[in-house]
């Protein structure tokens, strides 16, 4: 057996490793992570990954630096065959291993919960009926999803149908998430947003944008051969600039309003199938 | 026919090479394949002539139903003509009850049912690193097209069926690479066995699998599919023809899993030689187990889903399509009720293949043998109640996604379990870096990030940022190709001079180590700065400022690609040109496996079950006084 104590040293290494890194992570990775944080859910996730991250990395470098460390001390002497300590458990290490780890996971379930609660879903796509709602909710929109491209209708402003999307700032908005044909999901980065849209499914997500400006929205549910072209760019912009916009959208289509069925949650899928006997509405 | 009894000399070996191709192997095996699939085919084209056909299916352009029957009878007809229904048949033209086909009679016997585990287990090796090329060369041709933000090499069409083949070839096939060649070859030895319970379904999930992957395949002819692995409906049910390919392979893939998995529970808990008791089982054995049990109970899942798809699409049913009735989260529910248990499936037995080589080489007993048998039962209890986290903004059951992100944060516990072995295992010991240790080492640093990731997408704000990101794709290829993958490759350096006699080259196998570990991270470290920069899965048009990682991850790629071609020049390099003769033990393991003879003689134990009462597999190391030298990996209390 060794003289070294490997325990106390191998302690040190990780503590003076973990008291660098740490703060790294916080300030230096951790403005980096997540995609802008153009409204409420943006930020708390952003800052969520932060956590995690910080969180993750004291244990990241715990197996990671004593892989290392077993490695270069560890080691059978070159052309010998030394048999190591015949020792099979320990179970105060294995007490305070199950109960760190236990104790960290609780945490992390809490923390999670608490943010996706207050929140309102964290921008994510939350069923039809969330529990948490927020009061204020100042403008609703619909988003559909169909095979490959995304619309908008604005049951406040006539149930207008507009192939581009603009929303005003500081306002929170729901976001009615539907399909007309397969599942898709509506993504925008910027402003944290996630939800599916499914056929007869009223998919509502909640976000308020905090700041001005233009945004990218993807479908991320794989849906077919254009699922990678279905995205497009829209803005966030202020209420007046917002209401004269949605006027010139009401003026410019409302030729196209008798050839709409009247607003609903959801609709009728363009088609069931296009095998299993139903036909194409029309 | 040959219904040999135990320790008769097989007729086979005397027959002519004529009457071999026309006795029960492969070659018969396709031809009733090309018979059953011409009988399902007219079948399924007859029936859709009925009146009752045409009612409910208005606007068909297709032949789902005869291509799903001319499948189903191709299958039935391969394993007829593979003989496996001469047995049965035989039984009850009351022929007597044997055990045994197949067992001798060289290289001719790995083509066709043997009921010889070792030969099942090789013909495993070979099946799973055919379709594990596949499914590479699949990846190729994804990394290919991605070199560019926009579709310009395969095209998106062709794209979406690469990424659905990579995918499918490797989760279905993959879930066999351990059980398959390494539990059907070594449990039964490990526990003093003389064979599977189930010799004759033993050989039967490997074919089923081999004409499972056939059938993937060709989906190539019917137009591909274009769901990737997960085969959502009502896109499942728009797509082409192909798309029952999907469903057919999935399917028998259950089936196979089913019976695999049934065959190594009954195996294990009936089969144990005298001493082989539950605290003293194999650590490897108890990962197959547990893997077993998720098998048995999860695959039923996914054969009864795709059952219901294969109905949508073919006679009209509705059970997923919202128009009539039915519910497409209803598929999406479903099918993770299988496929969380499912990557457990994947994970487990890399989890016990590394416990089972760590002892070896660091010439200690496993330390926390209990803990982590405990660490695979909580992961295998835990995988059943966490499925909802891939559909967390999906809008079902929205409310539940606390319970969700509990349950998924629970199930690293029983993962860290597997850690602390590991980690007590090497604490103190006497390492050797022989190449499958390197394998073991690569495991714990590739599950370790594959974990952390894991737990960072089990949280819902972040999930909300990378469902659907590349941050997924790097996760779960940290967990099953840096988990499974080098597990595999591990074991297939560490297990190799018993299966086949030879040693792998220890300085090509070094290379090879080191050059699948670096590309491995090379490739994929960057695709979690892809997700995490917003690049969506399974899209040919990304935005034009990630070309350039893009492109580093596509040469990382190449070279992981080259890197695993490396392992098949250094099996070719081992076998012809410097072949190092493997002896009884090389790696002076104290397993079971290893003290039997190479070639292993066909009964394993020609004289008698061995007496293990006395036996102890991790019996390494020098007694240590009291114990006071327990390990005490210390930051256990970071």
């Amino acid at each position: 057996m060794d003289e070294i104590n490997h325990g106390r040293r191998f302690t040190i290494i990780w503590a003076v490793c973990t008291i660098i890194a740490v703060p790294l992570v916080i300030w230096v990775l951790g403005p980096n992570l997540g995609y802008g944080e153009a409204s409420n859910a943006g930020e708390d996730q952003a800052t969520t990954l932060t956590v995690l991250a910080a969180i993750a990395t004291p244990f990241l470098l715990l197996v990671g630096l004593y892989l290392v460390y077993a490695a270069m001390f560890f080691r059978q002497p070159r052309g010998q065959m030394l048999e190591g300590p015949a020792v099979r458990d320990d179970a105060k290490v294995q007490i305070s291993w199950i109960v760190v780890t236990s104790i960290t996971v609780l945490i992390l379930a809490v923390y999670g919960s608490v943010a996706l609660i207050q929140n309102y879903g964290d921008g994510t796509g939350s069923g039809a009926s969330p529990l948490n709602r927020p009061s204020h909710v100042g403008l609703r929109v619909q988003v559909i999803g169909q095979q490959w491209t995304w619309t908008y209708r604005w049951p406040e402003y006539g149930g207008v149908e507009t192939p581009g999307i603009e929303i005003p700032v500081n306002t929170m908005i729901e976001f009615n998430v539907t399909s007309l044909d397969v599942i898709h999901s509506w993504t925008v980065k910027e402003l944290g947003i996630k939800a599916d849209a499914n056929p007869q499914v009223n998919n509502i997500a909640f976000a308020e944008p905090n700041r001005l400006l233009s945004f990218e929205y993807r479908c991320t549910e794989l849906c077919g051969i254009w699922h990678g072209a279905m995205y497009g760019f829209g803005r966030v912009v202020t209420r007046p600039q917002f209401e004269e916009w949605i006027h010139k959208m009401q003026i410019k289509y409302r030729p196209a309003e008798k050839y709409l069925p009247p607003f609903a949650l959801t609709y009728q899928p363009k088609f069931g199938s296009h095998r299993a006997g139903f036909e194409e509405e029309s | 026919m040959s219904l040999a009894y135990p320790h008769q000399s097989s007729s086979s070996v005397e027959r002519p090479g004529w009457r071999k191709l026309v006795g029960f192997n492969i070659f018969t095996g396709i031809i009733g394949a090309v018979i059953g699939y011409i009988i399902g085919w007219y079948i399924g084209k007859a029936l859709t002539t009925t009146p009752y056909y045409e009612y409910i299916r208005v606007n068909t352009l297709e032949d789902d139903l005869a291509l799903i029957l001319a499948y189903s009878f191709g299958v039935i007809g391969f394993l007829v003509g593979m003989g496996f229904a001469n047995y049965p048949v035989g039984r009850m033209l009351g022929r007597p009850a044997s055990l045994r086909e197949k067992e001798t009679g060289g290289a001719w016997r790995y083509f066709g049912l043997s009921t010889d585990h070792k030969v099942v287990g090789i013909q495993y090796l070979v099946g799973v690193g055919f379709f594990f090329f596949v499914g590479g060369l699949n990846a190729m041709l994804i990394r290919t097209e991605l070199l560019h933000n926009t579709p310009e090499f395969v095209g998106p069409e062709k794209y979406l069926t690469i990424v659905g083949l990579h995918s499918v070839v490797m989760l279905g096939t993959l879930t066999s690479a351990v059980l398959g060649p390494f539990a059907n070859y070594f449990v039964p030895i490990m526990i003093g066995a003389r064979r599977m319970a189930f010799p004759r379904i033993e050989a039967l999930t490997f074919w089923l699998l081999m004409a499972a992957g056939v059938i993937l395949l060709s989906t190539i002819f019917f137009g591909g599919f274009p769901t990737g692995w997960t085969g959502y409906e009502p896109l499942n049910d728009q797509a082409l023809m192909g798309m029952d390919s999907y469903i057919l392979f999935f399917a028998l893939v259950g089936i196979s899993m089913v019976l695999l998995g049934m065959n190594m529970i009954v195996t294990i808990v009936t089969m144990r030689a005298p001493g082989v008791t539950w605290g003293r089982l194999p650590i490897f054995c108890w990962a197959t187990f547990v893997t077993a049990v998720l098998m048995v109970l999860a695959a039923p899942m996914l054969i009864g889903t795709l059952l219901m798809a294969a109905l949508d699409r073919a006679i009209g049913t509705s059970f997923f399509l919202t128009l009539g009735g039915g519910s497409a989260y209803l598929f999406e529910n479903l099918f993770w009720f299988f496929g969380h248990p499912e990557v457990y499936v994947l994970a487990l037995p890399g989890f016990g293949l590394i416990l089972e080589m760590l002892p070896v080489f660091a010439r200690k007993p496993l330390w926390g043998y209990r803990i982590a048998v405990a660490g695979f039962l909580g992961v295998g209890l835990m995988s059943f109640f966490v499925w909802q986290h891939h559909l967390f903004v999906s809008g079902i059951n929205a409310d539940l996604r606390p319970f969700y992100m509990l349950s998924t944060e629970i199930i690293s516990i029983p993962t860290g379990f597997v850690f602390l072995a590991f980690i007590g295992t090497i604490w103190r010991s006497r390492i050797t870096f022989t190449v499958p240790m390197l394998f073991c080492f690569a495991w714990a640093f590739n599950f370790l990030i594959g974990g952390a990731s894991g737990v960072v997408l089990s949280d819902v704000p972040t999930n909300a940022q990378l469902h659907g990101s590349f941050f997924v794709i790097a996760h779960f290829h940290y967990t099953i190709m840096g988990g499974l993958g080098f597990a595999f490759v591990g074991a297939i350096y560490y297990y190799v001079p018993k299966m086949f006699g030879f040693k792998l080259n220890e300085r090509i196998g070094k290379f090879q180590f080191w050059a699948m570990f670096l590309t491995f991270n090379a490739t994929f470290l960057p695709i979690f700065a892809l997700g995490l920069k917003g690049m969506a899965r399974r899209v040919t048009f990304y935005p034009a400022d990630l070309i350039t990682l893009n492109r580093v991850v596509s040469i990382a790629a190449y070279l992981l690609f080259a890197s695993m071609l490396l392992l098949v020049y250094n099996v070719v390099y081992s076998l012809v040109f410097e072949r190092e003769r493997a002896t009884d033990n090389p790696w002076h393991s104290k397993g079971m496996e290893w003290q039997v003879p190479t070639p292993v003689p066909v009964d394993n134990f020609p004289d008698k079950i061995p007496d293990m009462r006395d036996f102890d597999p991790y019996d390494y190391g020098v007694p240590v006084s009291g114990g006071g030298a327990a390990p005490a990996p210390a930051g256990a209390g970071a």
